[in-house]
């Protein structure tokens, strides 16, 4: 991401500066106490939940045909983390998952690979050794994934071993207890911390996304507020869910938080981009994602680096579509690699 | 507007280009010419014909008859006749016919849906989304009160022939709202579509047919001011419900006047949408958007005054305009269309004058960058700034996509805004403050207010006016009493 820029200036210059200065500098006002976050975050615009539903609901309705569609397929496989977090995961899975984000479609070789391949922290040597300088990234889950409850000096811990073991994105979740009940300082200060625990020796620093878990946050203010919260901080990227909680990503909580980051980079000039994760499944809903997206944000955010989809299962579907967009047929589940 | 670039950023990767994705016309069977729908059969009008054009093409669909004053008088006759046994049948048996239309009208929603937007004008999503499902909920919805009437407070009784006029800006869903109250109530109808947009009414005539309705219990007469104007003032028309203009409305109101007839008129509107600071503004700024921009702003109710207290004003018209930007305007039977047609040369002219009025008075004139088709007739979305209440484009109704905005600073002098209009169709306010939406809603002079939404439609909520927007109610059970008697004696 940060070493992988795009070509246009500006964005260059934003992600340089989101690199350099921790934003955290022009928030100092706000971000010094429990009191003054509150404030803060209290004093953003209210989310009327039925009318960010609609909004959701009648963007999803917009119809993507043709070669819209084969764009968007491709676009979307380019976003895919594609994830694997289990308990049982073994390095031979690990192994061959990075295997396929490299080569999604080994039938197809313009097919393109997915961004990055996300694993727990103990993998990230394995997908490190295959993936190499492919391009796609080691993503790991860190700081006491998914509960996040453990004491900070550990959550930075395992950051670092993550960071250590080769890991060019982490993924950290927040402490959901401390937000909930209002100590937005605490959970402020530990993304700051993990943030700089993400710092390698050679200066450069591995990408943070910030977890929220909005399952566990219930309402759409409760989503801004955390996007405000982890954007001061310094977060890269703001990220629905773990997977782990249900329900996971879904269209009205993705379009608050874009909304969040569209307003971030118009008060700031930084851009932060967004991880929708778990419970996307199929073209059809990344294509809904796409579309919101697009009118939510702009199309600054359609691109790998400002937009992911967290998903196992998604890359098979969108790999079927794609097959049936070239070949006008569909294939059965078995010409696809099982994860 | 989205069928042009509008970002501003620097980036050059490939945008997301929507390809077109037409709904297919192929759906719909539009004949050459139609006749009037008189006892339950087709028949030639003795007056002249007159052509019903696609506003987005210009494109000649059909030849309409045009009744004539015999045509008018021979519709009611056949109404009449049919009341005997129309108004005498048990309200069990009525619902079921109602049931049936309802139900046709949803299986071949997909037909009225696709044939509205080529009429009309208005987007398919629309018509897909809106039109064509709440015409069925009103069916469904009347359908059941049809052997309840003892309940709702009205009478059971009821009043006869309804002669009944409506406007072209949601051609079938008027209709809906028009024929299904009536007949539930045990009235037989006769009622003219607007002249540029008769073919879903003529549809629907075949609908009745399909649901085996008695003949001559619907009749779809087709013509322009005139047929109406015969229509409203035959004797032995009993009930006169009319929707459109405020002029028309105070004719017919002067037409019928000492008469027998009981009147429901729907008229204008220039509806306040107020914006507190404390709204949730992302979703004001859709409720904006959705109050002026839904239909290309041919709604009676739509917000076109836009009221945005002081503090907010800025960032609300800021994000207005940017989200303006993302509309996609173009082939109303393209499915990711948000704007059509305006629906006749003769309204595109009406908004062309009022807007060049606004900028010759003074407000700031603004649209997205905005390709418009060549054919057709069409209307970037338009947002005037600087407007007070003394300019024109504030006070009469322009039935476009055409908003004008205002600033207050005090609740109090939100509603005097609000309230200085000879309407008093909707409203809408948008606040997080629970207690200031009851305020508000007290104090407005409206019959509709929305809170923290705007033109959401439902069967079972009535619908109607203060002062110049006319009087009655639709919908609901309210709907109810412009059909019935009264109380039993």
């Amino acid at each position: 991401m940060l070493d992988r820029v795009t070509s246009s200036a500006t964005i260059d210059n934003k992600m340089a500066s989101a690199a350099s200065t921790q934003p955290s500098a022009q928030f100092a006002d706000i971000t010094r106490n429990d009191d003054t976050l509150r404030r803060f975050l209290h004093g953003l615009p209210g989310v009327d939940q039925v009318g960010a539903e609609a909004r959701a609901a009648s963007l999803g309705t917009r119809s993507i045909k043709t070669t819209a569609k084969a764009w968007a397929i491709d676009l979307a496989i380019r976003m895919v983390d594609l994830t694997t977090l289990e308990g049982q995961d073994t390095p031979g899975k690990v192994r061959a998952l990075s295997a396929k984000a490299m080569h999604p479609d080994p039938a197809d070789s313009t097919c393109p690979a997915t961004a990055a391949v996300c694993v727990y922290p103990d993998m990230v040597g394995v997908a490190k050794e295959v993936l190499g300088n492919s391009g796609v990234n080691v993503a790991a889950v860190a700081t006491a994934f998914p509960s996040g409850r453990a004491a900070l000096d550990i959550k930075l811990a395992d950051t670092q071993d993550a960071v250590q073991a080769g890991a060019d994105e982490v993924d950290m979740v927040i402490d959901r207890g401390a937000f909930l009940s209002g100590r937005y300082k605490q959970v402020y200060d530990e993304i700051v911390a993990v943030r700089e625990a993400c710092a390698r020796p050679d200066g450069s620093s591995a990408h943070l996304k910030v977890i929220f878990e909005t399952g566990e946050l219930q309402t759409y203010d409760n989503v801004r507020r955390a996007s405000w919260l982890a954007m001061m901080a310094g977060g890269h990227f703001i990220k629905t869910s773990t997977g782990k909680v249900q329900p996971a990503a879904t269209l009205p909580v993705t379009l608050v938080m874009l909304e969040a980051v569209r307003d971030f980079r118009e008060q700031t000039g930084v851009q932060i981009g967004v991880k929708p994760a778990g419970g996307i499944r199929t073209s059809k809903d990344a294509i809904k994602y796409l579309v919101m997206v697009n009118e939510i944000a702009g199309d600054d955010w359609l691109d790998p680096d400002w937009f992911r989809f967290g998903a196992s299962t998604l890359l098979n579907d969108l790999l079927m579509q794609r097959t049936k967009l070239t070949t006008g047929v569909y294939s059965g589940p078995d010409y696809f690699t099982l994860d | 507007m989205a069928a042009n670039k509008h970002s501003t950023s620097s980036t050059t990767q490939a945008r997301f280009d929507y390809a077109p994705a037409p709904e297919s016309r192929a759906i719909v069977d539009i004949k050459p010419s139609y006749g009037l729908f008189v006892g339950g059969e087709f028949v030639d009008g003795h007056g002249r014909s007159f052509k019903t054009i696609s506003p987005s093409t210009e494109e000649v669909l059909a030849e309409i008859a045009e009744a004539d004053e015999a045509d008018v008088d021979n519709a009611v006759k056949v109404a009449r006749r049919a009341f005997r046994t129309w108004g005498r049948m048990p309200g069990s048996e009525r619902a079921k016919y109602l049931y049936r239309i309802a139900r046709i009208i949803q299986e071949r929603g997909r037909e009225i849906a696709v044939l509205e937007s080529i009429d009309n004008g208005k987007p398919i999503k629309e018509t897909r989304d809106v039109d064509v499902p709440i015409a069925a909920a009103h069916f469904f919805y009347y359908a059941g009160w049809a052997d309840k009437l003892a309940y709702a407070g009205y009478g059971t009784t009821p009043l006869g022939v309804a002669g009944q006029v409506i406007p072209w800006n949601f051609p079938l869903l008027m209709l809906a709202w028009k024929i299904a109250p009536a007949l539930a109530c045990g009235n037989t109808v006769v009622l003219k579509p607007a002249e540029t947009t008769p073919l879903t009414a003529l549809l629907f005539a075949e609908i009745c047919q399909q649901a085996d309705l008695p003949a001559g219990v619907v009749n779809i007469i087709t013509g322009a001011g005139s047929t109406g104007q015969a229509l409203v003032a035959h004797p032995d028309v009993d009930k006169v419900a009319f929707t459109g203009s405020t002029a028309v409305g105070r004719a017919i109101a002067k037409s019928v006047a000492g008469s027998h007839k009981k009147v429901t008129l729907e008229l204008g509107g220039k509806a306040a949408n107020i914006v507190f600071d404390d709204a949730p503004i992302d979703q004001a700024i859709e409720g904006i958007v959705n109050g002026i921009f839904f239909n290309q702003g041919h709604v009676c109710c739509a917000g076109s005054r836009l009221l945005v207290q002081e503090s907010v004003a800025d960032e609300v018209l800021a994000r207005l305009k940017r989200r303006m930007a993302t509309l996609r305007l173009g082939d109303p039977l393209d499915k990711n269309t948000d704007i059509g047609a305006i629906n006749s040369a003769e309204q595109l002219d009406k908004i062309r004058e009022l807007s060049d009025i606004g900028e010759a008075e003074g407000a700031g004139r603004w649209s997205p960058p905005c390709e418009l088709p060549k054919h057709g007739f069409w209307f970037p979305p338009t947002v005037f700034t600087n407007v007070t209440q003394a300019h024109r484009i504030a006070r009469e109704e322009i039935f476009g996509p055409v908003l004008s905005v205002l600033t207050f600073r005090t609740p109090a002098e939100a509603v005097e805004k609000a309230n200085n209009t000879p309407y008093g169709l909707s409203a809408g306010v948008w606040t997080d403050k629970g207690s200031r939406i009851l305020h508000m809603a007290n104090k407005l002079k409206a019959g509709v207010v929305w809170a923290n939404t705007f033109n959401k439609f439902d069967p079972t909520s009535p619908f109607g006016g203060y002062k110049e927007s006319g009087y009655g109610r639709e919908g609901g059970r309210h709907g109810l009493a412009a059909y019935l008697k009264g109380e039993d004696l």
